[in-house]
């Protein structure tokens, strides 16, 4: 009995170990499974991952509207203190006062991108962007104001 | 047709012819020892640079590849850095152990180079107990890491060079076994006559099973000797920093990097004189045309194709095997390569008495 568990497990030693030298083995093969991206040269043709977070965006159609409510969702939800809504009130044509988006303050040298803002938004209104050259010499900078100038929320959205 | 041993006769007729009997004798030793130089410095550049490409392709990344064209040069500006780095002595370190331990290691390697035979005729020191003298001095190397590991006065240093010692002295008794079985079948100890006995074929086909046994026993050991992974306890970085040259720096450093892959050449050559047969192109039994159309291909191209594929076969267990501990070490060597390896030197016995082989 001994002799088969000890012959056995030699065999199986020896096949597992095959079995990763034949992993290594494609691999080395393969070149075209290489996953090294080598930036900066392929700058330009650079394609990041669908799901990379790289910054918080908002997105403005053409007509320059966003569909930030200014619910301050986002506010309460980042754990860190990274966004900060600056409301104002609109006065509606029938004269209601409608409360609104003023400045949405962006901090990104404070973002995780933890993605926490994004999933409280109940209105879509921004997104995790691609863009990842952050880097700038003075941190003022890095202050952002997310909506663009003049702009406003699009009608139809709560 | 091209052959390095016209090349050695006419330097060799040459130089008595001008300097006399003595005269030459002194001008061919300084001429071995500048190509043995030269050879450890081309080695100690392409291998370390093989290894790290090889490295690369088996994880799935591209490896050096700015020095130069596709990076063929980082491993000389490496060891450009290494020159002028500063060697440092540790404060508490046995100062004289600790400078001596790295050319200790070095010249270990360095005599280890003087019995293999690179191309017909072309051999530094054809002595008949070729295969004794490399087995006896290639365990000399571990003094040489042990003195490093205590010399530093550096607990991962003591620990890293134990584990090197414990290692080295269990895997030689299977390397020295896998190598009988080859000498049993040839009956010499010879290097030359190891090789010209593989004319008709290599050992690795003409020894049959057992033959194949004592190779993937041979190479398993030469991993564990030559202190690579997955048998690195001896520098496991995660554990003991770099065990027994962690307080090396500069050039000491750089000679205990190169003696790791000069080492790795030197029991591969063996590995290939042996199984593979050195430099004897590939012959089939009494196939006369085929073995006529392989000898058309230079020996010394045959050797460090073997050697060169035996280095990667043992760069592909690197980058593969995870490390054993140091209880599994053990195990791996005293419960299952020895008692296989004895059993198949009792199998091979039996069949060069019976002559079996081919």
């Amino acid at each position: 009995m001994f002799i088969k568990e000890y012959i056995s497990d030699v065999y199986k030693a020896a096949k597992s170990l095959l079995t990763g030298m034949k992993t290594t083995g494609y691999y080395f093969t393969h070149p075209k499974e290489i996953v090294t991206e080598q930036y900066p040269d392929n700058r330009d043709t650079l394609k990041m991952a669908e799901r990379f977070r790289g910054e918080v965006i908002m997105p403005h159609d053409e007509n320059n509207e966003h569909a930030c409510t200014g619910c301050t969702a986002c506010e309460l939800a980042c754990p860190n203190g990274t966004i900060k809504i600056i409301t104002k009130f609109d006065i509606s044509p029938e004269g209601k006062k409608k409360k609104a988006l003023d400045t949405f303050v962006y901090h990104l040298e404070l973002c995780t991108m933890c993605n926490l803002c994004v999933q409280a938004c109940p209105t879509d209104a921004i997104k995790m962007g691609q863009n990842f050259e952050h880097s700038v010499f003075d941190r003022t900078k890095l202050l952002k104001t997310l909506n663009n100038e003049g702009s406003k929320v699009r009608d139809g959205v709560e | 047709m091209f052959s390095l041993a016209g090349i050695t006769d006419s330097i060799q007729e040459w130089l008595v012819a001008t300097f006399g009997a003595t005269g030459a004798l002194i001008a061919q030793c300084i001429i071995v020892i500048l190509l043995a130089i030269a050879l450890f410095a081309a080695l100690g550049l392409v291998l370390v640079l093989m290894e790290r490409k090889v490295a690369a392709r088996m994880q799935i990344r591209l490896g050096p590849n700015r020095v130069g064209p596709a990076g063929m040069f980082q491993t000389t500006a490496d060891t450009l850095k290494l020159i002028m780095k500063e060697g440092l002595t540790p404060d508490g370190a046995d100062k004289f152990l600790f400078n001596l331990a790295p050319f200790v290691v070095m010249i270990v390697a360095m005599l280890l180079l003087a019995p293999i035979a690179y191309a017909p005729g072309f051999q530094i020191w054809d002595i008949n107990i070729g295969v004794l003298y490399i087995t006896a001095i290639s365990s000399l190397g571990v003094i040489g890491i042990l003195m490093a590991g205590w010399a530093s006065n550096n607990k991962y240093s003591l620990l890293g060079a134990m584990r090197s010692g414990a290692q080295i002295v269990s895997y030689e008794l299977s390397a020295g076994l896998a190598i009988l079985t080859i000498i049993v079948l040839t009956g010499d100890l010879q290097l030359s006559t190891i090789v010209e006995s593989q004319r008709d074929g290599w050992w690795l086909f003409k020894g049959h099973i057992p033959a194949i046994i004592a190779f993937v026993i041979f190479i398993i050991a030469v991993t564990a000797e030559t202190n690579r992974a997955p048998f690195d306890l001896a520098e496991a970085e995660s554990e003991l920093t770099a065990g027994f040259h962690t307080e090396y720096s500069g050039m000491k450093f750089a000679l205990f990097f190169l003696a790791e892959y000069i080492n790795i050449f030197i029991v591969c050559a063996i590995g290939a004189t042996l199984f593979l047969g050195g430099w004897m192109p590939l012959h089939i039994g009494s196939w006369e045309s085929f073995n006529h159309i392989m000898d058309y291909v230079p020996g010394v191209v045959w050797f460090f194709g073997k050697v060169f594929f035996l280095i990667f076969l043992i760069m592909w267990f690197r980058w593969t095997f995870p490390r054993l501990r140091v209880d599994q070490l053990l195990n791996l060597e005293w419960k299952y390569l020895l008692p296989i390896s004895l059993i198949n030197l009792l199998l091979v016995t039996v069949i060069a008495i019976l002559g079996w082989h081919f």
